[in-house]
């Protein structure tokens, strides 16, 4: 089938100070195609997308609309011609209504009351219900992403760009998505999806063009093509899959029971009777989408947050009602999602971050003096293991790109060779390469012993490392199931809130 | 009817009368912090409001000309704040607090060969027969205009948050400005918008100080009512009416302890100190109780303010 062509791109190249963000690009998009634009993080495809959407502008090269050239200045000038973007993140506004927010991607949005009846009427048409006068800030992250689809559709677009949609939806919510996406092409209206997830692609797409730091390095056919194939072409080197050691687990290590935690903030979720244990050896993956508690849990096991002495025990001993550093102490070591800001302080040396978490279990105080020879030493050590590419040890933590920060994070916690080690969304944001190796060294760690447990969004993360799967749903935990054996059908249940799967069963060892 | 010889209805007016600077230097400052834009400088722009109004009713002879001159003063005056926090990316909160000693200091030079004269005099709007009703004339016919002008400008200021399209930007910006960008709205010029709008009203405010409260002019005029418009905007949790609500408030317990003061046949004798500060006591027992209840007055709160923006890609 040969379609006639709605966007072409020819030798676009745009760079910023030390990086060149794109460099001669081209490619095109036909009239009702599915086009996916691949690539790692920092591969260029948002500096792509954004200056087909008029928010950035290229440096050379041409972009064709139709035939006629394009070169919009400014977000409207493409929306007038049925270019729409349903962005990654930072672009719904928490403290308005969904009418407000809709209104606000629109150019002459009609007054207020028919732009409800408007969204109801769109939302119910393409299987996304959503209710106008609801306070975005209140609504979960699929109800969020149909809040920017229909502020899209009602524009009734031609180009539809999608940056990593499915990063924050629940595998139900993807076949939602995909269904509408689908229901999309079919009429007509072309979409650029921009995601690194290769069997989304292989599943949706027509059509691919794969990014590598820049440069277009080749464009394929993904159904034609195996997932395999694509990552490497996306990486540019052949990828490991991480290696388990197959341990038998050993006595519990972690316990956790009926932990219950008011979020500290407004529009957190509380966490209402969460119980589990975790062994020596063994890894706990657990999943949800965000915002269901996740951060609220690892403030509980860090120390951030304090309980009952007897709600978070280590080898049968309380350690619920210690802070952060006598959890180290007692080798509790915790890395939360947010990098900077949370896990390092951003304007600070990496020597400086390592000292922070470290001083206790490495010993790098006395006396109320800080070793600094020591420190040196251990922050060295960490960048030279876990390959954090750095200028060196004085760099701000700031300075580092998100996957590199994230590696020395982790590192920096496993390298003190914690007893229990609880990481929030280790790979987010990482490129493939540098997941892989995270992986690869939480689970080094659990073969030495330790117990871990991992928080995620990424169910193909849980699955590739986890040896239990336990789904946390609006503050809820539900019973650990093993991850052997598992399907996708499963996992999405479990994270849709059915925490009936294990109350069916019960039925079966009650035998008055 | 007289209460311990204080009337109420004389008491009513003369709150509304003395409630204006802080009620227009406020919904100025509402409309800036709902941009996201934290502007310490309020009392700096007041005070010169206050004596560019002076001098340009004292020069012209005209009270009008007088308020758009002190009005335009704290505009310019708010244009520093703008190239120190916009342009050049510098910190609100020490911009802001410069600012206000810049205008303190900047004021009194300029007012130097002013002390003393008499501005000309902003009458009251003659209503005819309508003043002379009982209590209600005395309380409502009896103002000068800019009484009337500034609560005209706080229903205007929530018609325009509420109902309009460039209401709705505004707010916009104030809660994201990233989601803002990524719409295509230009976050700067909005806020540089809002900021002068906030000077400007708030040069009105310091403009009535001297024209029509004191009426002439001295050093320190506004005398800390540019903070208590900060903490009006607190108060009323950034929604306008309450801005009037808070600001009535607040003048009331000022002329209230003014009569006190002046009233012998009170029973009970508070010293002078006391009744001078329980304004400001108020406010801050106000402030606490507000931020105490974390719930729906801090959700109100726009989650931008003060947070410096700067396009990335």
């Amino acid at each position: 089938m040969t379609r006639e062509t709605l966007l072409s791109i020819e030798g676009i190249s745009k760079s910023y100070p030390g990086v060149k963000a794109n460099d001669d690009v081209s490619f095109r998009i036909g009239e009702g195609e599915v086009h996916a634009l691949l690539g790692e993080n920092g591969a260029g495809k948002s500096t792509l997308v954004k200056m087909i959407y008029g928010l950035v502008k290229p440096d050379e090269g041409k972009m064709a609309f139709r035939r006629e050239g394009y070169a919009p200045s400014e977000p409207r000038e493409a929306r007038s011609l049925g270019v729409a973007m349903v962005f990654q993140h930072f672009s719904l506004f928490d403290a308005l209504n969904v009418a407000e927010n809709v209104a606000l991607g629109m150019d002459n949005p009609p007054p207020m009351r028919e732009l409800a009846s408007r969204i109801r009427e769109v939302s119910e048409s393409y299987g996304l219900p959503l209710d106008p006068s609801r306070l975005v800030g209140d609504l979960s992250a699929g109800e969020r992403q149909r809040v920017e689809i229909i502020r899209c559709l009602l524009q009734d677009p031609k180009l539809l760009i999608m940056d990593e949609p499915t990063s924050v939806l629940t595998p139900q919510e993807v076949e939602i998505l995909f269904h509408t996406l689908r229901k999309l092409a079919a009429e007509g209206t072309s979409i650029l999806y921009i995601s690194h997830k290769l069997e989304e692609i292989k599943a949706l797409c027509d059509e691919a063009t794969i990014l590598r730091r820049g440069k277009v390095v080749g464009t394929c056919t993904p159904r034609e093509q195996s997932a395999r194939e694509m990552a490497e072409m996306m990486v540019g080197a052949t990828l490991n899959a991480p290696e388990r050691a197959a341990t038998e687990p050993g006595p519990v290590a972690l316990t956790v029971t009926d932990l219950s935690v008011a979020s500290p903030s407004a529009f957190g979720t509380s966490l209402k009777g969460v119980g589990f244990e975790v062994r020596q050896g063994e890894v706990l993956g657990i999943g949800g989408v965000a915002g269901n508690g996740q951060d609220e849990l690892l403030l509980a096991l860090s120390g951030e947050i304090r309980t009952p002495a007897e709600t978070v025990r280590i080898h049968g001993r309380g350690i619920g009602h210690l802070g952060p550093n006598e959890r180290r102490r007692d080798g509790v070591c915790t890395a939360p999602e947010e990098r900077l800001g949370h896990a390092a302080a951003p304007d600070m040396s990496l020597m400086e971050n390592a000292l922070l978490s470290a001083s206790v279990r490495k010993n790098l105080t006395r006396r109320g003096f800080i070793d600094w020879q020591g420190t040196r030493d251990y922050a060295e050590g960490v960048v030279k293991t876990f390959d954090v590419r750095t200028p060196g040890i004085g760099t701000a933590a700031r300075a580092l790109s998100g996957g590199n920060l994230q590696k020395f994070v982790l590192g920096r916690e496993i390298m003190q060779e914690p007893e229990v080690i609880i990481v929030n969304q280790p790979t987010w944001g990482v490129d493939a390469a540098a997941a892989a190796f995270i992986r690869q060294a939480l689970l080094n760690r659990a073969a030495a012993g330790a117990a871990v447990v991992v928080i995620s969004q990424d169910i193909d993360e849980i699955m590739e490392i986890a040896d239990r799967f336990a789904a946390l749903n609006e503050g809820r935990l539900s019973e650990p199931v093993p991850t052997q054996g598992l399907t996708i059908d499963q996992i999405g249940l479990m994270l849709g809130g059915a925490h009936g799967m294990h109350d069916a069963e019960v039925p079966h060892h009650v035998h008055p | 009817m007289d209460f311990y010889g204080i009337n109420p209805s004389v008491l009513i007016a003369s709150l509304m009368a003395a409630s204006v600077p802080i009620m227009l230097a406020a919904i100025g400052e509402l409309v800036v912090e709902k941009s996201g834009v934290l502007n310490l400088g309020v009392e700096g722009m007041m005070i010169m409001g206050a004596i560019c109004g002076f001098i340009t009713a004292v020069e012209t002879g005209s009270p009008f000309l007088g308020f758009l001159g002190g009005a335009l003063g704290a505009s310019v005056l708010s244009l520093i704040f703008v190239l120190l926090t916009q342009v050049f990316l510098a910190n609100q909160v020490a911009t802001g607090l410069a600012l206000t000693l810049f205008g303190l200091g900047l004021s009194s030079l300029v007012g130097q060969g002013y002390v003393g004269i008499k501005p000309p005099a902003t009458g009251a709007i003659p209503f005819g027969p309508l003043a002379d009703i009982p209590f209600f004339g005395r309380v409502l016919f009896r103002h000068d205009w800019m009484v009337y002008a500034s609560i005209a400008i706080i229903a205007g200021v929530w018609a325009v948050l509420k109902f309009t399209r460039a209401g709705l930007i505004l707010r916009a910006v104030g809660e994201s400005h990233d989601a803002a960008h990524a719409l295509g709205y230009k976050v700067i010029r909005i806020r540089v918008m809002a900021i002068v709008f906030g000077g400007a009203m708030a040069g009105l405010g310091g403009a009535y100080v001297s024209l029509v409260r004191v009426p002439q002019w001295t050093d320190g005029i506004t005398a800390g009512a540019g903070w208590i418009a900060l903490a009006i905007v607190v108060f009323a949790s950034w929604r306008p009416w309450r801005v009037l609500v808070g600001a009535y408030l607040f003048g009331g317990i000022t002329v209230l302890q003014l009569n006190l003061q002046a009233s012998n046949e009170f029973p009970i004798k508070i010293p002078v100190e006391y009744l001078a500060m329980s304004p400001y006591l108020i406010t801050i027992l106000v402030l606490v109780i507000m931020s105490s209840g974390r719930g729906r007055a801090s959700l109100n709160a726009p989650a931008s303010l003060g947070q410096n923006f700067h396009a990335s890609h």
